[in-house]
C-alpha cells in the first residue's frame, strides 16, 4: 500500500519535472524591445524574405510571386512568397514563436490589434513617395498618431443597377439616384411581387456607408472614441429601416442569398450596394444579367461610402526590415498596381495612379472615386468582439430599436476603449 | 537481503527507463501545453513572443471575472449566450444520439434479420466521413431553397430558412401555445436576468439553426455508438436470455432486467463520449455558421477560438477554456454517480460488515 502510493508521489514528481524543463525552455525568448521608432533592422549580406499572403487565387499568388521575384532579382535577396490558408492563425503562431514572416498582408479591421500588440513595425515615413497613398486608406493603418504600413490596394462600395429592371421600370439615366429621397424613390418603382427594388447585404460594412453619407460613424479613430449615439447615426439607421419597412428594400437572407451580390446575380432584387469583387462574380456566376455602377447616392452630408483595404505588414520581430521596406517599394509602385489591377481586380492605393486606371477600365470610375471621400472599418483596437455583437443585432435591423442597437455599441465600445 | 535488493533496484530503473518515453511525450504534448493555458488565462499576454517573457501582465482572476463575474459587460454576456447555447445542444443530442444508437443496436442484433453487414456499414457510414465535408453537405440541404424546404413544399409547409433563422424553439412553442407573443416577450421575463441575459434570452431553447447542427450530430455520431452497443450487446450469453424466457420474461421483461442491466457499463461510456464530445463542439460551428445568426449558434469552443486568434485575447479565451473544462469534469462525474453499480456497492459494504463482525467474534472468543 504505502510502496504504490510512494511510487504514485515518485511519478507525479518526475512529470512535473519534464514539464517545467519544457516550460521553462518555452520561457526561453522574451522579446522586450518595442516597435515605435526604431532604425530598420538589417542583417549582413542578401536577406531572404518570408512573405506570407493571403490570396485571392492564382492570378494574384502569381502576379505577386513575379513581383518578388524581380525585386529579388535587382536587389540581390530572396524572397519566398507563402499562400496562408488561415493567415489570422499562421500569423498568431509566427508572433507568438518570435519567427513571424518578414512581410504579411493586414486587413484594416484586424490592424489595430496587431499595431496594439506591438507586432508591426511602423515604416510608412521610410518610403518614397508615402504621401501619394489616399490619406483615407492610411488614416486606416494608423494608430495613435503613427502611420504603421503602406496601403497595398482597396475597394469601395457603390451601387450596382440592373439595367433590364432599370428599363421595365421606365427609368432612364437621368434617374440614377444622387440623394436619398432619389433612392428611395427608384427602389420603391422598381419593387415587383418577385423583385425587391434593393438588397443589402448583412452587417455595418453595408448599413455603415449611410452612417458616412450623414455624417457620422460608429468611432472616430483619430480620438479612439466610440461616437455611434451621435443623433446622425440613428436617423441614418431609421432612414435604411424605413426602406425596410417599406418593403423596397431587403437584407439578402430575407431572399435567401449570402450576401448582395448573390441576390443581385440571381435577379431577386434589381440594385444592390456591393464593392467591386462584384465585378468577378457577376462574369463568373451571372454573365447574363446585365448591369451598371453608380456612386453610392449622397446623403445629407455629401458622399460616403466604405473603404477595404489590407495592408503590407512588416513583422517588429524581422530580422530584415531595411530589406522588407524595398520590397514594399516595389510592390506598390503605380506601375506594379496597374499590373495587379489587369491581373485581379484591384484598385490602386496611390493617387498618382487613378487617372490610368480609370482609362484602363472606365466601368470602374464610381468605385474608385470612393477613395476620396471612403471611410475605413472600425479599426481600434480591442474592437473585435463589439463590432461582431454590433453585426449580429444589426440582422434585425428591419424590427429592432435603432437607439438599442447604438446604445448597447456605445456602451460595449467604451468599456473596451477606456 | 541485499542482493535481493539490488536486484529489485535495477528493475525499478529499467521501469522508469520503459516508461520515460511515454512521460515525456506526454508532458511535452499534453501536461506542458495545459500548463501554458492555464498560465496564459492568468495574463493579459496578447500573442507577441513568449507568454512567460518578463514584460506580461500577471492579472489574476480578472479574465475569469470578466467571464462571470458581477460587471461583465459584452464578454460575460457572449460567454453565457455560448453556455446557453451548448446546455441546449447536450441536452438535445446526447439523449437523442444515445438512444438512436441503442435503438439501432438492438435491432441490427436480431439474428433474424438479413444483410446486417449491409445496414451495418450503412448506419456506421457517417460516422467515418469527415465532419467538414457533412457539413457542407448539409448547408445545401438546409438552404432556403434547398431540398429540405422543396420537399417540406411539396407537402404544404413553408419551412424556414434555416441557417438564417435566429428564433428559439421554445420561444416559438410557447408562441405556438399561446402562452406568449415571441415578438413581445413578457415584462416578467424580459425585464429580470442573470449573469448578463435576461430570462427571456435563458429560456429560448435552441434557435431553429442551431436544431440543424443538432440533427446533424446526431446523425453522424450514431453510428459510432451504435457499434459500441453492439459489442456488449453480443458479449451477453444467450443462455441468460433464454434462461430469462424460461422464467416467464416477456421482451420488455428481458430487455428491462436482463439487456439493460448488461449495457450499464457501455451507457455510461456512451453518455460520458457524447457529453464531452457536445460540450466541445467546434467543426460544425466553424464550417456553418461562425456563431450566427444572432449568435444562436456560438459555443465556448468556437467563442474561445475567435476571441484568441482573430481577436488576440488570449488571456480571456483560455479562461473559456478552463471554465468549460471545470463543466465538463463536473458532469461527467456526477454522470459517474448516477451509473454507479448500487448493487455492487452494497455488496461491498455486506462483505466488509461480516468480516468485521467475524474479527470481533473472533477476538472475543
Amino acid at each position: 500500500m504505502l510502496s504504490s502510493s510512494r511510487r504514485r508521489q515518485a511519478s507525479l514528481a518526475a512529470l512535473a519535472l519534464t514539464s517545467s524543463l519544457a516550460l521553462a525552455a518555452c520561457g526561453g525568448g522574451g522579446f522586450e524591445e518595442e516597435g515605435g521608432s526604431d532604425p530598420a533592422s538589417s542583417g549582413d549580406g542578401p536577406a531572404e524574405l518570408q512573405v506570407l499572403i493571403g490570396s485571392s487565387g492564382d492570378a494574384e499568388t502569381q502576379a505577386v510571386e513575379e513581383a518578388a521575384q524581380a525585386w529579388a532579382e535587382e536587389s540581390g535577396n530572396e524572397v519566398e512568397v507563402i499562400v496562408a490558408n488561415d493567415i489570422a492563425q499562421q500569423l498568431s503562431q509566427g508572433f507568438a514563436g518570435g519567427n513571424p514572416p518578414d512581410l504579411f498582408y493586414v486587413d484594416a479591421g484586424v490592424f489595430g490589434d496587431y499595431a496594439e500588440a506591438g507586432n508591426l513595425y511602423p515604416y510608412l515615413d521610410q518610403m518614397a513617395d508615402a504621401d501619394d497613398f489616399y490619406p483615407n486608406l492610411v488614416d486606416s493603418f494608423t494608430l495613435d498618431d503613427q502611420a504603421y504600413c503602406a496601403p497595398k490596394d482597396f475597394s469601395t462600395l457603390a451601387l450596382q443597377i440592373n439595367t433590364e429592371a432599370w428599363k421595365k421600370a421606365g427609368l432612364t439615366d437621368a434617374d440614377v439616384p444622387t440623394t436619398w429621397d432619389e433612392l428611395e424613390t427608384v427602389a420603391q418603382q422598381l419593387t415587383t411581387p418577385d423583385q425587391a427594388g434593393l438588397v443589402l447585404g448583412l452587417g455595418r460594412d453595408r448599413v455603415g456607408a449611410f452612417l458616412v453619407q450623414n455624417g457620422g460613424f460608429w468611432v472616430d479613430g483619430e480620438a479612439g472614441e466610440a461616437t455611434a449615439t451621435e443623433p446622425t447615426n440613428a436617423e441614418a439607421l431609421e432612414y435604411v429601416q424605413g426602406l425596410l419597412d417599406s418593403g423596397s428594400a431587403v437584407l439578402a437572407p430575407d431572399v435567401d442569398a449570402g450576401w448582395g451580390g448573390e441576390a443581385f446575380g440571381t435577379q431577386k432584387a434589381a440594385m444592390t450596394i456591393e464593392g467591386n469583387w462584384i465585378r468577378g462574380a457577376m462574369e463568373n456566376d451571372y454573365p447574363d444579367v446585365d448591369y451598371t455602377v453608380a456612386e453610392l447616392p449622397e446623403g445629407p452630408a455629401g458622399k460616403g461610402t466604405l473603404l477595404f483595404t489590407q495592408c503590407w505588414g512588416i513583422a517588429a520581430d524581422s530580422p530584415n526590415q531595411e530589406a522588407a521596406v524595398s520590397l514594399v517599394e516595389a510592390m506598390t509602385t503605380a506601375e506594379q498596381q496597374l499590373t495587379n489591377a489587369e491581373a485581379f481586380g484591384v484598385m490602386p492605393s496611390r493617387e498618382s495612379a487613378q487617372a490610368d486606371y480609370v482609362e484602363q477600365f472606365p466601368q470602374d470610375a464610381p468605385f474608385i472615386a470612393g477613395g476620396d471621400y471612403g471611410q475605413g472599418p472600425v479599426n481600434l483596437p480591442g474592437l473585435g468582439p463589439v463590432v461582431a455583437d454590433l453585426d449580429s443585432q444589426l440582422e434585425q435591423l428591419k424590427t429592432a430599436d435603432v437607439n438599442d442597437i447604438l446604445e448597447s455599441f456605445q456602451q460595449n465600445a467604451e468599456a473596451e476603449l477606456k | 537481503m541485499r542482493g535481493a535488493q539490488s536486484i529489485r533496484q535495477g528493475q525499478a530503473r529499467a521501469g522508469w527507463l520503459f516508461v520515460l518515453p511515454t512521460l515525456v511525450l506526454l508532458g511535452l504534448f499534453l501536461a506542458v501545453p495545459v500548463l501554458m493555458a492555464l498560465w496564459v488565462s492568468f495574463t493579459d499576454w496578447n500573442g507577441r513572443g513568449s507568454p512567460f517573457a518578463s514584460g506580461i501582465g500577471f492579472v489574476g482572476p480578472d479574465n475569469y471575472r470578466e467571464l462571470v463575474g458581477k460587471d461583465g459587460g459584452l464578454t460575460r454576456s457572449d460567454f453565457m449566450t455560448s453556455l446557453r447555447n451548448n446546455f441546449y445542444y447536450v441536452l438535445l443530442v446526447v439523449p437523442l444520439q444515445t438512444a438512436f444508437a441503442l435503438f439501432l443496436a438492438l435491432v441490427l442484433n436480431q439474428r433474424m434479420l438479413k444483410a446486417v453487414g449491409f445496414f451495418r456499414t450503412a448506419f456506421y457510414f457517417p460516422s467515418v466521413v469527415s465532419s467538414v465535408a457533412i457539413s457542407l453537405v448539409f448547408l445545401f440541404l438546409f438552404s432556403g431553397g434547398g431540398v429540405v424546404n422543396s420537399m417540406l413544399d411539396a407537402i404544404g409547409v413553408d419551412g424556414p430558412t434555416w441557417f438564417n433563422d435566429s428564433r428559439g424553439l421554445l420561444h416559438l412553442a410557447g408562441d405556438g401555445l399561446g402562452l406568449w407573443n415571441a415578438s413581445e416577450p413578457p415584462s416578467a421575463l424580459a425585464d429580470g436576468g442573470m449573469l448578463g441575459l435576461t430570462w427571456w434570452q435563458w429560456l429560448a431553447g435552441p434557435s431553429v439553426a442551431l436544431s440543424v447542427i443538432i440533427m446533424l450530430v446526431v446523425w453522424t455520431t450514431t453510428g459510432t455508438f451504435m457499434l459500441m452497443f453492439m459489442a456488449a450487446l453480443q458479449d451477453l450469453p444467450l443462455d441468460v436470455e433464454e434462461a430469462a424466457r424460461i422464467d416467464g420474461a416477456g421482451r420488455w421483461g428481458v430487455f428491462r432486467n436482463v439487456t439493460l442491466p448488461h449495457l450499464r457499463p457501455t451507457m455510461l461510456l456512451v453518455t460520458t463520449l457524447g457529453l464531452i464530445g457536445t460540450w466541445q463542439v467546434f467543426d460544425q460551428v466553424y464550417v456553418m455558421t461562425q456563431g450566427g445568426p444572432g449568435k444562436t449558434t456560438l459555443t465556448p469552443a468556437f467563442l474561445s477560438y475567435s476571441y484568441a486568434l482573430e481577436n488576440q485575447k488570449w488571456g480571456v479565451a483560455a479562461a473559456m477554456a478552463f471554465i468549460l473544462f471545470l463543466i465538463i469534469f463536473a458532469m461527467a462525474s456526477l454522470q459517474r454517480w448516477i451509473f454507479r453499480d448500487k448493487d455492487a456497492l452494497e455488496l461491498k459494504r455486506q462483505e466488509r460488515r461480516t468480516t468485521k463482525a467475524r474479527a470481533a467474534a473472533g477476538s472475543a472468543a
